[in-house]
């Protein structure tokens, strides 16, 4: 009987040996400790600092609608409660003050704050992590030329055992890869560029792919396209099978101008454009569409639509669609499903109208909307909201109309899912 | 936000109305559209959208919910599309569709509705008894000098139809909207800049002056002349609103 305990106390203090050797080697981070990088020119370290910003579109989560920019507050929604952005301006006592770019450079490279604690990956230090030094410097220079703003930190507002911060340590070992980008030799200079941009600060991963019931994001979920957790939008797969259609200069353009012939930026990649991507050069908005064009698609993890219609039920829905659409659609979007070049997105051949999950073409017919003014469309047209004229049962009739007219193919869309979107709070 | 859209069985008639009026707009029921492919580049056009909840050229629509936009004052429509954007009013639906747009453009959307002069309708009958009408126009026009409330006219002009730059008119508004507005001060889900003005002397209404109000205001036809009126040289509102700097500066 003692011998049986003693060996059931080995066992238990091997696992938790294995377990703490995991942890300890799995959150280990190679350059952590690299050295500020000297700055000979101050000014073009600022303006470096205050474009990259943009990149990394820190302004749109650490700023309270209505609130002072970079004080923080806004509150990030996620399956385990809401986080509150902080508060990125230089007061001493409730933003960056007293940091200095070691801090910093641990927040964004680490994941850890200032006083060594855990950052909840809301705070895409996943990404992050593959800033260069100097890249993250200059942001964090740039910062501290911000007025101060005295605003307090809101605490997370998490569900147990998510509150609880020691866990992120197997979270951190489960999906966090610490490390700089390393540059690809075998490929172009404008290829890294856009694969530095998209990783690291564009992170553009943080939305565009699946994330699992941890949320984390598997390697092979990476840009492979999905629903937002809370937010509810589908963010489409990014790589060169999903972007087959698109010619590579008017992905550039959508990224800057949030519009081309064919299509108009809407739902939360609408305020990625409007804060951060207007902003950034010709040249490396170019090198991120060239990047992602070229991106090997995963197929495996590519989500795929059905339903479960008779092909005779499934007809009768969209020719009722086709009715509405005539009466409703037809004179902006044309009876070809080609819209107005610039001005009325087409339809046709549309993945943001036929992708797997028919969120986003539903809820745009809910709700309407404009793309976002920029300095290449500086006064969008609008789509009208239609769901306080449609039914859900006529707006599941058009949107299946659409997902399935001039040669598009997806699934069929019931009602139930239209009244899903119906209450959404906040849009 | 909760349902806005599922309108009871008892207002399937104004559902009707909305659709004929929503067909009836400008912008997308121009047939030729769809034979030629193009459409004109005009700020009607663009903001025809805004048209399928306010109507035709922003006159509104019967249903008494989405207000009249048309002929307010162009600061005060600004005003109001900067104050759902930074969460001073609150609308989701407003909210999204203009988040993402730039002042100038606001501004520009502004001036067109308030550019626009289609005839009101006659005001929708009402239930109010007469005392409760006297009441309301007697705050209108005189306000309650014992607790300190000051006349609407003496800001909203004495037609009550608004005040350069950035006071709204207030005849030409359904029941339920004027209502909602005030009641939304009252509780604190409709702000304006500060010192704002309108909340202060909301707190001091009681329920039953809200509704004498709005019960008189939305009986009133509206004048002719419905062009906000101009504050008469050396003279002030009655109280600071901060709504009234004109516009305010780029964020």
């Amino acid at each position: 009987m003692k011998r049986i305990t003693i060996g059931i106390g080995i066992c238990l203090l091997l696992l938790a040996t294995a377990v703490a050797v995991w942890l300890m080697l799995a959150n280990r981070n190679p350059d952590l400790d690299q050295t500020a990088a000297p700055v000979t020119n101050h000014e073009q370290q600022l303006a470096q600092g205050k474009y990259l910003a943009r990149v990394g579109n820190c302004m749109s989560c650490h700023t309270a609608r209505g609130g002072a920019a970079y004080a923080g507050g806004r509150a990030i929604p996620t399956p385990f409660g809401t986080i509150y952005a902080s508060n990125l301006t230089p007061d001493p006592e409730t933003g960056l003050g007293n940091w200095n770019s070691d801090d910093f450079w641990r927040a964004m490279h680490d994941g850890r704050s200032r006083d060594g604690s855990l950052l909840y990956p809301a705070f895409p230090y996943t990404n992050y992590t593959k800033v260069t030094r100097a890249d993250a410097d200059a942001i964090f220079a740039w910062l501290q030329t911000l007025p101060a703003v005295k605003q307090k930190n809101r605490a997370p507002e998490l569900r147990a055992p998510f509150d609880n911060r020691a866990l992120l340590l197997a979270w951190r070992a489960l999906y966090f890869r610490p490390g700089q980008y390393q540059e690809d030799s075998s490929q172009s200079v404008e290829w890294n560029r856009g694969a530095y941009l998209v990783q690291g600060l564009g992170h553009c991963s943080a939305c565009h792919s699946t994330r699992d019931r941890l949320g984390g994001i598997g390697l092979k979920a990476e840009l492979e396209g999905g629903l937002i957790p809370s937010l509810n939008w589908y963010a489409p797969a990014l790589n060169a099978d999903s972007l087959a259609t698109w010619e590579q200069q008017h992905l550039a353009a959508f990224l800057k101008n949030g519009v081309t012939p064919q299509r108009a930026v809407t739902g939360p990649m609408a305020e990625v454009v409007a804060n951060s991507l207007q902003y950034l050069t010709q040249e490396d908005v170019q090198a991120m569409a060239s990047y992602l064009k070229m991106r090997p698609a995963d197929n495996n993890a590519s989500i795929t639509s059905t339903d479960n219609l008779q092909s005779d039920e499934k007809q009768a829905i969209i020719a009722s669609g086709a009715r509405l659409y005539e009466n409703q659609c037809v004179n902006c979007h044309q009876a070809s499903g080609q819209g107005i070049p610039s001005v009325y997105p087409a339809l046709a051949g549309n993945q943001a109208v036929t992708a797997p999950l028919a969120t986003n073409p539903i809820r745009l017919v809910l709700h309407g909307g404009f793309a976002p003014s920029t300095d290449g469309n500086p006064r969008p047209y609008g789509m009208p909201p239609f769901g306080q004229i449609m039914t859900d049962a006529e707006i599941a009739a058009v949107v299946s109309y659409i997902r399935n007219a001039w040669g598009n193919q997806a699934s069929a869309v019931s009602a139930h899912e239209v009244n899903q979107y119906r209450s959404q709070e906040g849009l | 936000m909760r349902d806005i859209f599922l309108l009871s069985p008892a207002l399937q008639p104004v559902r009707l109305l909305l659709l004929l009026l929503f067909f009836s707009a400008p912008g997308w029921t121009v047939s030729a559209h769809a034979q030629t492919g193009t459409v004109p580049d005009t700020i009607a056009q663009r903001v025809a959208a805004c048209t399928a909840c306010h109507g035709k050229q922003g006159r509104a629509a019967s249903d008494g919910y989405y207000p009249r936009i048309a002929g307010k004052p162009a600061a005060y429509l600004y005003n109001q599309l900067i104050n759902f954007r930074d969460g001073k009013r609150h609308y989701p639906i407003m909210t999204a569709m203009l988040d993402k747009l730039s002042d100038s453009y606001l501004q520009e959307i502004a001036q067109y509705f308030a550019d626009q002069h289609p005839p009101y309708p006659a005001p929708q009958p009402g239930r109010a008894s007469a005392a409760e009408l006297e009441r309301g126009r007697q705050l209108v026009h005189a306000g309650d000098s014992d607790n300190n409330i000051p006349a609407c006219i003496a800001c909203h002009g004495t037609n009550m139809t608004g005040m350069l730059p950035a006071v709204p008119g207030l005849v030409g508004l359904p029941r339920d909207y004027l209502l909602g507005q005030i009641g939304a001060w009252k509780i604190g889900t409709r702000k304006a800049a500060p010192p704002d003005c309108m909340a202060h002397i909301v707190q001091k209404l009681s329920p039953d002056d809200i509704s004498a109000i709005a019960s008189w205001l939305s009986a009133q036809t509206v004048p002719t002349d419905s062009q906000p009126a101009s504050l008469p040289v050396g003279t002030r509102l009655p109280l600071e609103c901060g709504s009234q700097h004109a516009l305010r500066a780029q964020p």
